[in-house]
C-alpha cells in the first residue's frame, strides 16, 4: 500500500526507533531540585514572580509572560526558591532560571486537579484559549512556540484544519509514539478542543507507517468524530510544517509564510495532550514524556519527567552512559542541539534525549570541495540548491546566498546528511543568515 | 557532571548522523563498474589494452601527486578520483598507441584540466575527455588507428580497419551492412562489441552492466543518459536517412561509437553537468544534438566527445538558468 507523502526531496537516515519504542512511558521520581528556565518557549522571556525563601506548590506560576509571543513559568515541584541562577540551553543562549528545591525530609507533593470539568468541550473558545495560556502550554516538538497564540490566527487568515503531527520523522525519537499508543484519547480530545477554539470541523492525525500500533490505537480513539488519521509514508523531514501539510492536505504553504497562510494550524501530539489536561483538569505544563535513548545509553527508555530536572539524572534513571558514548542530544540527531552541559535541565520543547555512540556522532572537520553530485539538490524538501548556498556562504558572498533562497531554508539537514563530501552546509547556511538581512 | 571533561562528549552543529557515503566511495565504486568493459576491451584487443590502461592511470596518478606536490597541497591519491580518471581516459583510446600519448594525454587530463582549475570539484572541462581531445589534435593518425578486434591472444598486430562510424561517414550504410553480412548481425556485434573503436566503447552490454549498477545505487541517474541517447536517435531518425527525412537508423547511431560509454560515464561526470533535474535534461539533450550533428554534419565520423566538452562549458550558464523550483514559490502563470 502506499501512502502519501511530500514530492520534493526528504532522506531516509536509519530509523533506530527499536531502541526505545517497545519501551513504555515510566514516571521518573520527583527530582530533589529543579532549575526551571523563565524562557522555554520562543518570544519573550518571563519575569520571575517569586522571591528567594520563597515556598512554592507544584503548578503555581513563578515567572509571568511579558509580552503577547510568551507563555508563563510554572514551579514543578513543590519546595522553596533556593536561588537565581543562569544555565547555558543547548540552542547556546545562557537564559535566567529559578531554582526550586524540595526540603529532604518532605514527601513528595506532586500537582494534583483542583477541579475536573467533563464539558470542556461546550466551554467557550475564548475560555478555552484562557486555560491553555494559563498552562503556559507551547509547542512541544521542539519548536516552543507559545500555543494560545498559533491558535489565534488574525480574522483574514480563515483556519479550516487542524493537523496534530505525530510523524516524528526524526530518528530515535519515541516520545510522540508512546504518548500517541498511552493515551490516544487525550490526544484526540485535545485536538477536539483545538478543533473547537478554531471552529473548524476537519481534523486530521498524520502518523508515518512504521507506527502501526499508534495508528491502531489513534483510529480507535478518533472513530465517530470529524477526525482522520492519516497513515503517511516513512520520510525525513515529514513532521516538519510545512511538510507534513503538503503530505496530507497537498496544500503548499508560501515561501516565507506560516501554515495559517493555507488555512491551518498544526501542533504536536504532546501539545494535543497537554491542551487536554490543561483544559479539562487546570492542568499546567509542568511535565513532558521525553525518550531518552540511542545507542551510548544502557537502557533506553521513554520517561515522563518534571520540567527543569537535570539531564544527568535522566541519564542516570537509564543506566548511564556507555563507555561508546560520544555525543548527546537535546532532540532528534538530525536538528537538535549538542549538550555542552549535562546540568541542563528538561524543558517544555525538550523531545528527546538522544546518545550517540562515537562511531555514529559526525562532528569531523575535514571535508571536501564540493563534487556538484547534485545529492544536496535532491534531498533538499524545500526546492534549494544547498551547493550554492554552501559555496556562497564559504566564499563570503551572503547576498548571493540570499538571492538562491537562503530564508527558504529551515536547517532541516537533509542535504548535509547526504552529501559525500562531508560538507557543513547548514552550519555554512546558519553563518549566512546571520550575515544577511531576510 | 561537566561534559566534555569527564567524557570528552562532542559539541558540533546538527545535523548530527550522515550517510555513509563519500567522495571516496562513489569514486571507486564508479571505477569498479569500470571492470566489465575493460574486461572486454582487453579480451577483444589483447594485451596492449592492458598497457594503454595502465599508461593512462599511472600517468593520471603521477600527474595529481607532482602538481598537489607543487601546490603544497594535501596528496588526494586515495580518493580514487585520479584512478578513475586514467581509466575513463584508457578505456577512450585505441589499443594501437605508442607509450608516450597514453602519458602526455593523462597529464593534460589531470595536471591541466584538472589541478589547474583547483582541483576535484572546480575543473570546467571533463578532465578525461580533455586528454583524448588533445591526443585526438595532436596525433590524429594514430588516434585513428584501430585495430581489428580479434578475440584471442594471437594476432596482436592483426590488422588496422575503420569503426563502424567511420564507414558510415565514409560510405554510408550499405556499405556498413555489407561489412557485417545483415542488419541484425551488426547490431548483434555491436551490443558484443565485436568491432574496432577504442577500447572501452566496444561492448554496449558490458557498459551497460556497470551503468545498471550505478543507477540501482542511484549514483547516477537516468535523467542525462536517457535524454542524450534519446536526441541521438530522434536525430538520427529525423535527419540521418538517405531517402530524406524521417528514413534514418536509429539504432546504429545509438549503438556505436563511443555513445554508451559518453552517456552514462562521461556526461554524467559530476563536476562537470549540471545539478538540477531540468539542467542536466537540457545538459542530455545538447550532448545528443551536437553529438549526432557532427556525425552527420561535420568532418568527425564521432562526436560524442566535442559535443560532451562543449557542453561542459555550458553547464555553469544552465545551473544558473535552470534553477531548482523552491517550495512554495508563486506558480507563474
Ligand atoms: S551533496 Fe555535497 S558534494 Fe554533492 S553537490 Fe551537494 S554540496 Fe556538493
Ligand atoms: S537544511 Fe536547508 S538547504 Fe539543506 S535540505 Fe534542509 S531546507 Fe534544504
Amino acid at each position: 500500500m502506499s501512502f502519501t507523502t511530500f514530492p520534493l526531496g526528504g532522506i531516509h537516515p536509519p530509523e533506530r526507533k527499536e531502541l526505545a519504542s517497545a519501551v513504555s512511558i515510566e514516571v521518573m521520581p520527583q527530582p530533589q531540585r529543579v532549575v526551571i528556565p523563565l524562557s522555554q518557549h520562543i518570544g519573550a522571556p518571563c519575569k520571575a514572580s517569586v522571591e528567594v525563601g520563597q515556598e512554592v506548590k507544584a503548578g503555581e506560576v513563578i515567572g509571568t509572560p511579558e509580552g503577547f509571543v510568551s507563555a508563563p513559568v510554572h514551579a514543578s515541584i513543590t519546595g522553596k526558591v533556593t536561588a537565581f541562577t543562569s544555565v547555558l540551553m543547548p540552542i547556546g543562549r545562557m537564559v535566567q532560571a529559578v531554582v526550586v528545591e524540595r526540603a529532604a525530609n518532605r514527601p513528595d507533593e506532586a500537582w494534583q486537579p483542583a477541579e475536573d470539568d467533563k464539558d470542556y468541550l461546550k466551554r467557550s473558545p475564548d475560555e478555552l484559549k484562557g486555560r491553555i495560556k494559563a498552562a503556559g502550554i507551547v509547542g512541544m516538538g521542539g519548536a516552543t512556540f507559545p500555543t494560545h497564540v498559533k491558535i489565534s490566527p488574525p480574522k483574514e487568515k480563515p483556519i479550516d484544519a487542524v493537523i496534530i503531527n505525530g510523524a516524528e520523522c526524526e530518528p530515535y525519537l519515541t516520545a510522540d509514539h508512546r504518548v500517541m499508543l498511552e493515551y490516544p484519547e487525550s490526544v484526540i480530545e485535545g485536538l477536539k478542543i483545538l478543533m473547537a477554539i478554531l471552529g473548524v470541523t476537519k481534523g486530521y492525525v498524520g502518523i508515518e507507517s512504521n507506527k502501526p500500533d499508534a495508528i491502531t490505537k489513534m483510529l480507535e480513539a478518533a472513530k465517530g468524530s470529524n477526525i482522520e488519521v492519516r497513515t503517511l509514508q516513512i520520510k525525513y523531514p515529514q513532521g516538519a510544517e510545512k511538510m507534513l501539510i503538503k503530505s496530507i492536505l497537498s496544500r503548499e504553504v508560501p515561501a516565507g509564510g506560516l501554515p495559517m497562510d493555507v488555512g491551518v494550524v498544526v501542533q504536536n501530539v504532546g501539545t494535543a495532550n497537554a491542551v487536554y489536561e490543561a483544559c479539562r483538569y487546570g492542568k499546567p505544563l509542568i511535565e513532558r514524556v521525553v525518550s531518552v535513548t540511542g545507542g551510548g545509553i544502557k537502557s533506553p527508555k521513554n520517561l515522563k519527567v518534571k520540567v527543569g530536572t537535570p539531564v544527568s539524572q535522566l541519564i542516570e534513571t537509564c543506566g548511564g552512559l556507555k563507555p561508546t558514548a560520544g555525543k548527546i542530544i537535546s532532540g532528534g540527531p538530525m536538528m537538535g542541539f549538542a549538550f555542552y552541559d549535562l546540568n541542563t535541565p528538561v524543558i517544555k520543547g525538550t523531545s528527546g534525549i538522544v546518545v550517540l555512540e562515537q562511531k555514529d556522532a559526525t562532528g569531523s572537520d575535514k571535508f571536501y570541495n564540493c563534487i556538484r553530485c547534485g545529492r544536496c539538490v535532491d534531498a533538499c524538501p524545500m526546492g534549494l540548491m544547498p551547493l550554492m548556498l554552501s559555496l556562497f556562504s564559504e566564499k563570503g558572498h551572503y547576498a548571493d546566498a540570499k538571492d538562491y533562497h537562503l530564508f527558504d531554508c529551515f536547517e532541516c539537514g537533509s542535504c548535509t546528511y547526504v552529501c559525500p563530501a562531508k560538507r557543513p552546509i547548514v552550519q555554512q547556511i546558519k553563518l549566512a543568515k546571520t550575515q544577511v538581512k531576510p | 557532571m561537566e561534559a566534555g571533561k569527564e567524557n570528552k562528549l562532542i559539541v558540533s552543529v546538527s545535523p548530527h548522523i550522515k550517510s555513509s557515503e563519500s567522495v571516496d566511495k562513489i569514486m571507486w565504486t564508479v571505477t569498479a563498474t569500470l571492470l566489465p568493459t575493460f574486461v572486454m576491451g582487453v579480451y577483444y584487443f589483447g594485451p596492449k589494452a592492458v598497457i594503454v590502461t595502465l599508461l593512462c592511470i599511472i600517468g593520471s596518478l603521477l600527474s595529481e601527486y607532482f602538481v598537489q606536490k607543487l601546490a603544497g597541497k594535501d596528496i588526494s591519491l586515495k580518493d580514487g578520483s585520479a584512478v578513475l580518471t586514467g581509466l575513463l581516459l584508457g578505456m577512450n583510446m585505441p589499443s594501437t598507441l605508442p607509450f608516450y600519448i597514453p602519458l602526455l594525454s593523462s597529464f593534460v587530463a589531470v595536471a591541466i584540466t584538472k589541478q589547474l582549475f583547483g582541483g576535484l570539484g572546480y575543473n570546467v572541462f571533463n578532465p578525461a575527455l580533455m586528454g583524448r581531445a588533445f591526443a585526438l589534435i595532436t596525433w590524429p593518425r594514430a588516434m585513428t588507428t584501430w585495430a581489428q578486434p580479434i578475440a584471442n591472444f594471437t594476432g596482436m598486430d592483426a590488422k588496422t580497419t575503420a569503426t563502424p562510424l567511420g564507414i558510415l561517414k565514409e560510405q554510408g550504410l550499405d556499405k556498413l551492412l555489407e561489412v557485417f553480412g545483415s542488419k541484425m548481425h551488426l547490431y548483434s556485434e555491436l551490443l558484443l562489441g565485436h568491432r574496432a573503436g577504442s577500447l572501452g566503447e566496444t561492448s554496449v552490454i558490458a557498459i551497460l552492466i556497470g551503468a545498471a549498477f550505478l543507477l540501482l545505487r542511484g549514483y547516477i541517474t537516468l535523467r542525462i543518459p536517457a535524454a542524450f541517447l534519446a536526441s541521438v536517435a530522434a536525430g538520427a531518425w529525423v535527419f540521418g536517412g538517405k531517402q530524406g527525412i524521417f528514413t534514418g537508423d536509429p539504432l546504429v547511431h545509438v549503438l556505436s561509437g563511443g555513445l554508451m560509454l559518453g552517456a552514462f560515464y562521461m556526461a554524467t561526470d559530476y563536476v562537470t553537468c549540471p545539478t538540477t533535474k531540468k539542467g542536466q535534461m537540457l545538459f542530455g539533450a545538447g550532448c545528443g544534438l551536437l553529438t549526432i550533428l557532427i556525425r552527420l554534419k561535420a568532418g568527425y565520423p564521432e562526436g560524442v566527445m566535442f559535443s560532451i566538452l562543449i557542453m561542459n562549458c555550458f553547464t555553469p550558464l544552465i545551473d544558473r538558468g535552470f534553477r531548482t523550483e523552491v517550495f512554495g514559490a508563486k506558480k507563474k502563470a
